[in-house]
């Protein structure tokens, strides 16, 4: 499987990435690149096999806790990095017309 | 005489408990070994020496009054993605600005809890994304080592965590933090002539340390040598709650397996190790270590991992998606950079943010990880990878109904010249080639100075063991160790 310029300018836009021109060229190159080295996985015979998600080396069950608020009240901490707030609210270009 | 700088770990506390050397007088060395090196090397990104002096005249304070944590008074580095609370965290990227936690990651959190100094943040890839820590913002760190025939030549500390390998090896801090997704702390460690261990996956909370690839990511310390990283260890370990995926199980006190004996141990080499490309003195040096083994009465057994030349491609799909998720959130928002233009709406501001935010490796890898999970192509790569990992991890599996750890080359060459191997990503991704694997299976790897090359630059061995079996890994690292004596010192130290 080999991406055209439309296929990366497709992915920078799910990625939210804004790319001139040149780097959409540079990045064809190196992705088709990678791409092409990655395609060996398909020759392994994988019938049967569960895809090992997480990264646990031991079967673990995901441990729950009580359904409890444990955290809050800490705007101003939460809003201390902050680039734009207004009051307790993040500021952001308007969304809505 | 011995100088502030001279004390491992181990020795320091052991000073320090005979009032031989108090913190202040330990960190005030480190602090001008800082000042005296880190213009050259670029290992600090922020030195916080007068929050160390201040922390180390308390950790004093509490020592005369028989308040003695596991580290009390020991200066350390922490690589920059650890938040700390208070002190700005950029994780080697402009995309976090000046941020500034407001909270303390849960290793961080642990070292301080049992007494420890910090100096201050260590340079790292952007993101931990890297074999060279040339990709950091905040401009690339040098190795402290050089080529005997070639001592103008900079050589890369390796990556992400160079900042720590170099500041150890340097002597700008007694040990460090760092953090290990596909070798980023092995193989610094091997190209800076200190000692570095991934544990188990879980062993480490990995709650407050900047996100990569959520379930490769690891902490662990890099140090002057082994049983400096157990001690870091046993204080860096422990379940947390505010890590679903940190394990709840009791941390082994790691510097007593130091010194048990190998005798009886089955020590497994793999054959598809043995590649091409891996540097002739490396293969020399791997069968020295087994040698050694051997002398101290542990058995060498042949074995098998099959899948091994899978395990890089296999990475490269894995780490990628879940790098593209989890930088997801970097949007201008909520903190850090912002980019806009008069007329920006949500949607150029997040473009523009992330397009000047993110160094060209990060967009190259968002980029991967976002179309091996788009629709259409997620089965094909990104499922097909889950289940290859699947098989690497039953290598392992299989491989421990045989023997108890096993010994691998930690690098497949010795550390390269800054300018070199940028340009072809494929070609930078070979370097960990040997540490990969464990990150897939969630096994501990701990990387052991054992030689030099001919250029008199260090090689490293690497000990992988049987997921929570660290202490198995310590004991066999310890007896490379010893048998190894490496007493070599870079060229630029305190």
């Amino acid at each position: 499987m080999s991406l055209d310029a439309a296929a990366v300018r497709r992915v920078a836009n799910l990625a939210r990435l804004r790319l001139d021109e040149p780097e959409v060229q540079k990045l064809q190159a190196e992705i088709n690149g990678i791409l092409g080295w990655i395609e060996q996985l398909q020759a392994v015979n994988t019938d049967g096999v569960e895809p090992m998600a997480g990264g646990s080396p031991v079967a673990v069950a995901l441990p729950w806790r009580k359904d409890a608020v444990t955290d809050g009240g800490q705007a101003d901490a939460v809003l201390r990095n902050a680039p734009d707030r207004e009051g307790e609210y993040f500021g952001v270009p308007k969304v809505v017309e | 005489m011995m100088r502030p700088t001279d004390y491992t770990i181990a020795e320091g506390l052991r000073a320090l408990d005979k009032r031989e050397i108090s913190s202040v007088e330990l960190t005030g060395a480190y602090v001008k070994a800082i000042e005296a090196h880190n213009p050259r090397l670029n290992a600090y990104i922020t030195v916080t020496a007068e929050t160390a002096m201040e922390a180390a005249r308390a950790s004093d304070a509490r020592r005369a009054k028989g308040e003695v944590g596991a580290l009390e008074g020991i200066p350390l580095g922490i690589k920059d993605l650890f938040c700390t609370e208070g002190t700005r965290t950029t994780a080697g990227s402009k995309i976090l600005g000046e941020f500034v936690p407001p909270y303390e990651s849960t290793v961080s959190g642990n070292l301080k809890r049992d007494g420890a100094v910090f100096l201050g943040k260590l340079n790292l890839d952007e993101f931990a994304m890297g074999s060279s820590n040339t990709t950091s913002a905040f401009g690339p760190v040098e190795n402290p080592w050089s080529r005997a025939n070639d001592p103008a030549k900079r050589l890369v500390p390796g990556g992400s965590s160079g900042g720590s390998a170099a500041a150890v090896a340097a002597r700008l801090a007694m040990g460090a933090t760092a953090t290990d997704t596909g070798g980023s702390i092995r193989q610094p460690a091997a190209f800076c002539g200190i000692a570095g261990i991934k544990p188990t996956y879980g062993r480490c909370s990995r709650w407050g340390i900047v996100a990569f690839a959520s379930s490769l990511d690891q902490a662990g310390p890099v140090a002057r040598n082994v049983e400096d990283c157990a001690i870091l260890l046993r204080s860096m370990a422990g379940f947390d709650p505010k890590d679903s995926t940190s394990a709840d199980r009791p941390v082994p006190d790691f510097a007593a397996a130091c010194t048990r004996s190998v005798k009886g141990l089955r020590i497994g080499v793999p054959a598809e190790y043995t590649m091409p490309g891996l540097a002739p003195e490396i293969e020399a040096l791997w069968q020295q270590g087994l040698d050694w083994l051997r002398d101290a009465g542990a058995e060498i057994v042949p074995i098998s991992l099959p899948h091994t030349k899978y395990a890089l491609p296999t990475y490269y799909v894995v780490a990628p998606a879940e790098a593209s998720s989890n930088l997801a959130r970097y949007d201008g928002v909520r903190y850090g950079l912002r980019v806009t233009e008069r007329d920006s709406d949500l949607r150029d501001l997040y473009e523009r943010t992330r397009a000047a935010g993110f160094g060209a490796e990060v967009r190259r890898r968002i980029m991967i990880g976002t179309y091996v999970l788009s629709h259409g192509y997620y089965d094909a790569y990104y499922l097909k990878a889950q289940k290859v990992r699947a098989l690497i991890a039953r290598d392992f599996t299989q491989a421990w109904e045989k023997v108890d750890a096993i010994v691998t080359p930690a690098t497949p060459t010795s550390a390269f010249p800054m300018d070199e191997r940028q340009d072809d990503p494929v070609t930078m991704y070979l370097n960990d080639v040997f540490t990969v694997p464990a990150n897939l299976a969630g096994l501990p790897g701990l990387a052991v100075p054992a030689g030099l090359d001919g250029q008199g630059l260090p090689l490293g061995l690497q000990v992988i063991g049987k997921a929570f079996d660290e202490e198995t890994v310590f004991a066999v690292g310890a007896a490379l160790e010893r048998a190894a004596n490496f007493t070599a010192k870079p060229q630029v130290m305190a």
